[in-house]
């Protein structure tokens, strides 16, 4: 096991989960599936939520897993889980019911306003890719109090004025419609380049923060829709010595997600 | 033996062979559920050794067998929520049918989990449709018309009319499961990630239930709740041990991680995916043959450990 000098520069992921990480802050139950918004969720447990309780997609609550996790089913979820439950219990009575504070989505775009598309990119019935669609997506933003998303890609094609499909729309798009979500929507959009962030109904998202080194302008370039920013933007800080060594040695010492 | 009939009702045991050609026919609707957990893989290769033709294939989360049973012909329709390789990339042939109808095109009716969840729960308890709070404002309801509002017959928190989504029932003809245990009968006890199974199985017409082992009688009956899905709702009982893979069947063998990787190539070549299907596939005679094929020390790197349950007293009257 070789371990890794805490002043080696972060690499994307670890930039990712660390910001993300913070945001975690004070939350109780969170809904996230695998990748960063594991590394996320374990990093805040370790720092700025003891607490946090991970919901998984597969129907496990409050795992304690031997190994780090290689999907939302790893049969080290289960083993020594508080709670395994079927999925009308999940979707209907954790999510539908109101019990998640946070759900982590991931998406091929999103827009302005936080509406996700998974579906397609082109047009759905002869699309250019087939995506998977919404797993449950579409129940997570609907009912848990906030959604953050993790971006890998932030780029005017994936942050875009239209979406090519909305699979997964912000409560916005569900009044609109005459029907009330739970929830707020996207709260928080983590990329490479910056935090961009919205407290609900009837607000599109703003840069609230630059990672270190990056302008606004070249956020904005990187975003496809005219982006707002706020009165003041601030700066990200970045992850430091102790965030590192956590997440390099105590939640993915085999490298497993932090690639 | 396993045939014999027990005291309590006649044995429902019966080869992988023997039940697909029962109960999975040409044009019929096919539930298979599992969620990553207990993926009745087996199963699903029996039908394409069978040559099923023009099945609607009902699934939350589409994954490799899916994608096989595409590739082999057996499927013109596909329901889901998930239609992608885990979390390990991509089913080549199922993006090639909707994306350039190559070799032919597939219709696909596209839902959210928890729309799956409740067409399942419609349909296991016939009722007309299922109410959830999903959907508003999705683009869905514009390429699927059996997504649809409904004015809610009673006032909303807030007093006023409330609108919401509903989704039909689903009956299918056939529902396949995996599971590690039944008795001769039926009763199948599941432990992990149950999904959607039991509303699966009590949805459709007829159940047919994969099965890691049968136990005796005793068995089941001294811990009746791990019992999800009873005699009554079963048609077949099949024996197949290691039938889940390249999923897993908790406390029976892990999953084959490398498998799922190594999908997303094998399906992205048409040849390539052919001669998998020619080897694997229409190459075994049955899932022994390719269990035994993958040998003892492919299996041995799938092994588990054990971590048994504290067992719980039922009590009995004195």
């Amino acid at each position: 096991m070789t371990t890794t000098a805490p002043e080696a520069a972060a690499t994307s992921s670890e930039l990712l989960s660390v910001v993300a990480s913070r945001e975690l802050a004070a939350r109780r139950t969170v809904f996230a599936g695998i990748g960063l918004p594991t590394l996320a969720t374990e990093l805040a447990r370790l720092t700025v939520a003891p607490q946090i309780e991970v919901v998984y997609e597969s129907g496990v609550c409050g795992a304690h897993p031997s190994h780090l996790p290689e999907t939302i089913a790893d049969a080290v979820l289960i083993s020594g889980a508080e709670a395994v439950l079927s999925m009308p219990a999940l979707f209907g009575c954790v999510l539908q019911g109101g019990h998640i504070d946070v759900g982590f989505l991931g998406a091929a775009q999103i827009d302005r306003w936080g509406n996700l598309n998974t579906s397609v990119i082109g047009d759905w019935e002869n699309p250019t890719v087939r995506l998977p669609g919404s797993g449950g997506a579409i129940e997570v933003m609907a009912n848990s109090r906030e959604v953050f998303v993790v971006m890998r890609r932030h780029d005017p094609r994936s942050f875009t004025e239209t979406l090519d499909f909305c699979t997964t729309p912000g409560p916005d798009r569900a009044i609109a419609e005459g029907i009330r979500p739970l929830g707020a929507g996207v709260t928080r959009v983590i990329t490479e380049l910056g935090i961009l962030a919205r407290s609900g109904v009837g607000e599109e998202l703003r840069l609230v923060a630059v990672q270190p080194g990056v302008t606004v302008e070249q956020v904005r370039e990187a975003t496809g829709w005219d982006l707002r920013v706020a009165g003041s933007v601030g700066t990200v800080p970045p992850p430091t010595g102790a965030e590192l060594r956590l997440l390099r040695e105590d939640v993915d010492p085999g490298r497993v997600y932090l690639r | 033996m396993e045939r014999t009939d027990t005291a309590d009702g006649p044995s429902k045991v019966m080869s992988m062979k023997e039940a697909v050609a029962a109960f999975v026919h040409d044009g019929a609707t096919v539930s298979i559920e599992g969620f990553t957990h207990l993926v009745p893989t087996a199963a699903g290769h029996e039908i394409i050794r069978q040559g099923r033709k023009d099945l609607t294939v009902v699934r939350m989360t589409a994954d490799i067998v899916v994608d096989q049973m595409i590739a082999a012909g057996c499927v013109s329709r596909l329901v889901s929520s998930f239609v992608g390789n885990s979390s390990a990339g991509s089913l080549g042939e199922l993006r090639r049918r909707i994306e350039r109808a190559d070799p032919a095109p597939l219709a696909f009716e596209e839902y959210s989990h928890y729309g799956m969840v409740c067409r399942y729960l419609a349909g296991s308890q016939r009722l007309p449709f299922y109410p959830l709070r999903s959907y508003g404002g999705s683009d869905l309801p514009g390429v699927n018309s059996d997504l649809r509002k409904v004015t809610s017959p009673y006032p909303g928190p807030d007093g006023e009319q409330e609108q919401i989504y509903v989704v039909p029932p689903v009956n299918p003809d056939v529902t396949i499961i995996h599971a590690q245990r039944a008795d001769r009968r039926g009763n199948t006890q599941i432990w992990g990630l149950t999904g959607i199974q039991a509303e699966a199985v009590y949805a459709a017409d007829k159940a047919i239930v994969v099965v890691e082992e049968i136990v005796e009688d005793e068995v089941v009956r001294s811990d009746p709740n791990r019992t999800l899905v009873p005699s009554h709702a079963v048609d077949a009982v099949v024996v197949c041990p290691r039938g889940a893979h390249p999923s897993f069947a908790q406390g029976y063998y892990d999953r084959d991680n490398a498998f799922y990787r190594a999908w997303s190539h094998i399906s992205r070549d048409p040849e390539r995916l052919r001669e998998w299907l020619a080897e694997w596939v229409y190459g075994t005679a049955d899932h022994a043959e390719y269990v035994d094929k993958l040998g003892e020390d492919f299996w041995a790197g799938l092994a588990v450990g054990e971590a048994l349950s504290e067992p719980v007293n039922y009590g009995r009257r004195l």
